[in-house]
């Protein structure tokens, strides 16, 4: 596609763009949280239920041959849209919190008490969490590099610390902050990890929605996005790693589908992606998730990624005039996702959001499931405001006008001036 | 329901200047309570002393629903016997969860009749409960001790 980008257009295919809230036109600016869907993507579930509905891999029949040449057609396509060698390198799981369990949990076949694991403070509950329970199961250290005071990875600190080093098994980080929209230098950080021998996992549920995606030029081995975030449904995420690494890797859950042979004394185990796909998969979300891929890269992730760094950059200039209104993260658009998270000096987060969600303004407030991030910034909670495909600069200007609304209303100027700026 | 009408006057002023905040001594029992959704975090100190509630001290982190709410409370049950804090929870908490068509009877409830709205807004009922819950929690441990003892 050539031209300019034509928001416009990509809003008509968004119905729920269109409606009200309240009095209000709707300002829908939690994408980061989950993006909204376009009719192609509906269309294109509601098309494989109505007409090609059937289980996939074992049912002979028309229906089921396609069915399966729909899930396994998504795979292909997901393959392709990051980089990857070939198409059994992706494993679909229900959410990319399931897919950093997978990677968590086979992994801590590897791990012995003195090993270490290493992520970060910026991380998600679910980049955090898995990597604690496995090293509770095995004995194994968890260590994680710290922020610098701009929210930046700090690298150099790692390296004064030898965070890194002979005894790391695996380095688990987020490729872009939900909470500070840091990109992180991955390439980087994997170069540190493999130097000791280590295994790269990426946590690029903010990544692979707002961002062209090679996982070669990431130089990861693993890497674990979510459908929702990136105009898919919701019920599906993607855990891709080398087929080397996942070959020799053990079953995660049990069930109908990863087996070779099960006999009562014991089984062996399908080869990948099979293997870590138990059970009856989700089907109509993998096409789903095939049509949302297809939306993407018909406007081009790169052109996203720059209509994203435009808005980030416009709404980081519009943000800094709201009084008492700081920022937390980078505050120039420069290697920096676009969500950004902030505080309004004397109203709570809940407050702020109750009061922007009063004027249409969806935003979310919280700790993003990133507590210990949040206890590194020194604050309890933020709000946060996410843009993506669809977002405008007047959406933009909605959000900045409420906020001055928002601010005026708990200082009790609301009485005296009326509301608004 | 409008947001002004959520946040009323008489919440405002609560949130603005509590009652009865900081942890004071002497205390029986201190419990901690969190909202896991939003970070919210209170720590309270119950002081009992012949059948009465004679201290409700408390340092809370949170929104103005929550802290206004927490700053009602205490007004409320200070002076009174545990049974009487219980019975205000119970009152409480049925109107809080009952989607705007309960309310309560300004003659014992005072300020906490402007947390009616509140009950209209589902996503805030954790806020407004939180204090009431780590009351009633506290009490009951003053209870199960005193138990204990005799």
């Amino acid at each position: 596609m050539t031209g300019p980008y034509d928001v416009e257009a990509v809003r008509r295919d968004f119905p729920i763009l269109a409606r009200q809230v309240g009095a209000y036109p709707l300002t829908y600016l939690d994408s980061a949280n989950t993006s909204q869907k376009p009719q192609q993507v509906v269309d294109a579930i509601a098309d494989h239920y109505l007409h090609h509905n059937a289980n996939v891999a074992r049912a002979m029949h028309v229906l089921g041959a396609e069915a399966t040449a729909a899930f396994e057609g998504a795979r292909t396509a997901v393959a392709e849209f990051i980089g990857a060698a070939r198409s059994e390198e992706v494993v679909f799981t229900k959410n990319a919190s399931e897919a950093l369990n997978l990677a968590a949990h086979t992994l801590s076949s590897r791990l012995r008490p003195g090993d270490e694991v290493v992520v970060s403070v910026m991380e998600h509950h679910s980049n955090i969490v898995p990597w604690q329970l496995a090293c509770e199961r095995t004995g194994a250290t968890l260590r994680w590099f710290d922020i610098t005071d701009d929210g930046r990875l700090d690298i150099e600190g790692a390296v004064r610390d030898g965070l890194i080093n002979d005894a790391t098994k695996v380095v688990s980080l987020t490729w872009v902050s939900n909470v500070l929209g840091t990109v992180n230098p991955i390439a980087q950080v994997a170069a540190m990890a493999h130097a000791v021998g280590a295994v790269m996992v990426v946590d690029a549920s903010q990544g692979v929605p707002q961002l062209p995606t090679s996982v070669a030029e990431l130089g990861c081995d693993m890497l674990a996005f979510t459908g929702h975030k990136i105009c898919g449904p919701t019920g599906i995420g993607v855990l891709w790693g080398s087929y080397d690494l996942l070959e020799s890797l053990p079953p995660f859950l049990g069930g109908g589908e990863m087996i070779e042979v099960v006999r009562m004394t014991g089984s062996t185990y399908a080869p990948p992606p099979y293997r870590f796909e138990a059970g009856t998969q989700p089907i109509a979300q993998a096409v789903g998730l095939h049509a949302a891929i297809r939306y993407v890269s018909a406007l081009g992730m790169d052109r996203i990624a720059a209509h994203e760094h435009d808005l980030t950059a416009y709404a980081l200039g519009e943000m800094a005039n709201v009084p008492g209104l700081r920022i937390l993260g980078p505050t120039e658009a420069k290697d920096r996702g676009g969500a950004i998270s902030f505080e309004l000096d004397g109203v709570h987060p809940h407050d702020v959001m109750q009061l922007l969600d009063s004027r249409g303004v969806a935003v979310r407030g919280g700790h993003h499931c990133a507590r210990p991030l949040h206890d590194r910034l020194g604050v309890q909670s933020s709000c946060r405001a996410s843009f993506y495909l669809y977002t405008t600069r007047s959406e933009i200007d909605r959000l900045v006008e409420a906020l001055d609304y928002t601010s005026a209303f708990f200082s009790g100027r609301l009485a005296v001036a009326g509301g608004g700026r | 329901m409008s947001v002004e009408q959520l946040y009323q006057e008489i919440i405002l002023d609560h949130y603005r200047v509590k009652r009865n905040a900081g942890l004071r001594d002497p205390y029986l029992v201190e419990v901690h309570h969190v909202n896991p959704s939003c970070g919210d975090e209170l720590t309270l100190r119950v002081a009992v002393s012949d059948g009465a509630v004679t201290d409700v001290s408390y340092d809370a982190q949170g929104c103005s629903i929550s802290q206004a709410s927490t700053s009602v409370m205490t007004d409320l049950v200070i002076g009174g016997s545990p049974e009487h804090a219980f019975e205000l929870y119970e009152g409480f908490q049925t109107m809080i969860q009952g989607q705007g068509k309960v309310s309560l009877d300004e003659e014992t409830y005072g300020d906490a009749v402007a947390f009616e709205g509140v009950a209209q807004f589902p996503a805030r009922v954790k806020c407004a409960m939180l204090g009431w819950s780590a009351v009633r929690d506290a009490l009951l441990r003053v209870q199960a001790g005193a138990k204990e003892e005799s």
